[in-house]
């Protein structure tokens, strides 16, 4: 375990809701993806709504990133080398630099996806976009997905990996962030898209799917919470003790309750793959429980597990 | 290119009078700092935006009743890395390495992103919130171009800070320690031969580095030491997820592929 005498960054609110959201928006456009590579046609609206989470999440990023700079009109030197060697600015070894032009050619494929979400869902009838909604029929389509959500898995991973390209204590010890903040992205991402699906008529047949997919993500997510922990070694009292252990304990609500709530659905009201239409009475309150609370849980956890880990290292 | 420049500063000559500090902040007009009690001679705290050297007192107790604090003092200051973890990460190139081989933020371009100062393992890089930007020594950049020597080894009245070409200086510091371990000072080091490729601005020392807190050498690692692991990692839990989403979104046969709505 490395010494440590280095100056906090001071990275804190605004940073914190680029993590949360990047996680979101990054891991919106995968399941969307998923849902088309391997799910039937009946799972398409849900796959749409993903689609149509991630782009307006991922609007709201480069806000928050360039409110956080010191010299805010200065943003897009991130991207152009404003220095006498001109040029563009673009340095693959510095995640920050990396995740700058990440966030653009991400923002591509979700607006794009957003577009061919809202003309496939016939949401609008722009005469323009209507053959927009028949791209995903292509194995262009397909092979867009694919990309685009390559660039969602590094804008969900790599502000965890920025962490540790660092010489901050907790952060730089472990190797651990990127995947974590991934799975976390994607468990926080299942939820998001749950909440959506929830009342949605096309799309509640998907639901079922969803919970399943987000128990995976959030054993995922305990298993990398543990290997990071154990890795820190000496310095885990940093993130656990003092005040923050109240943070961990809303990761353990936002990760175990919803795991206990999604891992036995038929007890719950959810019988068959095709969801819970159908269910009356008891039944359907616990679908609605399992609907509502189990994804809200996540996504306070999803908050929690960043909060603990940007401010701590820095305290 | 000119020739690479360095500071030599010998801890054993320090007198802790802080003509080093004065001068730095002369010459580079940084502001005063808020007036606080410290308990210790140390009033200074830590470099930062504004305090570009700082007299670090190391105070340690001892077991002779008619001195019971010993004091060691460094002047402190940004090391100017051969390999600099600051100018690595800096996204905006904003962070370069100069015709001196010292390493210069360029306030023009900085935009304020803090990159530099979670990187830097000294703690050297501050925060300016007047001007938006990450600020520290510029190893009196503007002195170099001019032929002048940089104010604070220009001020030092002991020669503890000695300025001059790099290769020169690291002689001068072998024999200084050669000198002083001939005198019986057994527990005098160098600290700056090694770590990040060789400081630029290096220590004689007596105590252990991390009594002045300069990480040990094995601790003196470069932030993207953390890329591959980290991505790597990153990539492994995609391909669980993928085989995850795979499991949870496969056909079950409950549904036949339908065409999409019109």
């Amino acid at each position: 375990m490395n010494e440590h005498f280095v100056a906090a960054p001071n990275w804190t609110w605004f940073i914190l809701l680029y993590f949360f959201l990047a996680g979101l928006s990054g891991g919106s456009f995968v399941i969307g993806t998923l849902l088309r590579l391997f799910g039937t046609a009946a799972d398409w609206a849900a796959s749409r709504l993903a689609f149509l989470i991630s782009f307006p999440l991922l609007i709201l990023c480069p806000i928050l990133l360039t409110l956080d700079l010191g010299k805010p009109l200065d943003f897009w030197h991130m991207l152009v080398n404003t220095g006498p060697d001109g040029g563009v600015s673009f340095k693959p070894w510095s995640p920050m630099s990396l995740g700058a032009w990440g966030l653009l050619l991400f923002g591509i494929f979700s607006f794009v996806m957003f577009v061919v979400a809202l003309a496939e869902g016939n949401y609008v009838r722009w005469r323009a976009i209507e053959p927009a909604g028949r791209l995903l029929s292509h194995i262009a389509g397909m092979i867009f997905m694919v990309i685009g959500s390559v660039f969602g898995i590094f804008i969900a991973a790599y502000t965890g990996v920025l962490l540790a390209v660092s010489n901050q204590p907790v952060w730089s010890d472990t190797w651990s962030l990127g995947a974590l903040f991934l799975a976390s992205g994607l468990s926080g991402a299942a939820a998001t898209v749950m909440l959506f699906t929830h009342r949605h008529r096309e799309a509640v047949v998907t639901h079922s799917k969803l919970i399943e997919a987000d128990r995976y993500f959030i054993i995922l997510e305990l298993v990398l919470i543990v290997l990071f922990l154990v890795g820190l070694g000496g310095l885990v009292s940093t993130v656990l003790g003092g005040g923050w252990i109240v943070l961990w304990i809303v990761v353990l609500i936002g990760t175990l309750i919803p795991l206990a709530m999604e891992w036995r659905p038929q007890l719950l009201g959810i019988r068959t793959a095709s969801g819970p239409r159908g269910t009356t009475g008891a039944a359907a309150w616990s679908v609605e429980r399992v609907s509502l609370i189990a994804p809200i849980l996540v996504l306070l956890g999803v908050f929690a597990l960043r909060a603990v880990i940007i401010f701590s290292a820095q305290a | 290119m000119a020739e690479p420049v360095g500071f030599f500063t010998d801890t054993t000559l320090c007198i802790g009078c802080k003509a080093c500090e004065v001068a730095c902040k002369e010459w580079n007009q940084l502001p005063n700092n808020p007036l606080e009690f410290r308990n210790s001679y140390d009033n200074t705290g830590q470099l930062d935006h504004a305090n570009w050297r700082h007299v670090r007192f190391v105070e340690t107790t001892t077991s002779n009743p008619d001195k019971p604090v010993a004091w060691s003092m460094m002047s402190d200051v940004c090391k100017h890395c051969a390999n600099a973890s600051c100018l690595e990460v800096c996204p905006t190139n904003a962070i370069i390495r100069t015709e001196y081989d010292t390493v210069f933020i360029q306030q023009d371009v900085c935009n304020g992103c803090r990159d530099c100062i979670s990187a830097c393992p000294y703690g050297v890089i501050g925060f300016n919130s007047n001007t938006g930007t990450a600020q520290k020594c510029t190893f009196c950049y503007d002195r170099l171009q001019n032929n002048l020597k940089p104010a604070c080894a220009t001020a030092c009245p002991t020669q503890s800070i000695k300025f001059g070409p790099l290769a020169e200086l690291r002689q001068t510091a072998a024999q200084r320690l050669s000198t002083l371990q001939a005198q019986g000072v057994s527990n005098a080091s160098i600290y700056g031969d090694k770590e990040y490729g060789g400081l630029h601005a290096f220590f004689l020392i007596t105590e252990k580095p991390e009594a002045y807190k300069l990480p040990a050498t094995q601790s003196a690692v470069l932030p993207s030491r953390n890329n591959l692991p980290g991505y790597v990692g990153a990539v492994v839990t995609a391909i669980v997820a993928g085989i995850a989403g795979l499991i949870a979104f496969r056909r079950r046969g409950d549904a036949p592929p339908e065409a999409p709505p019109a």
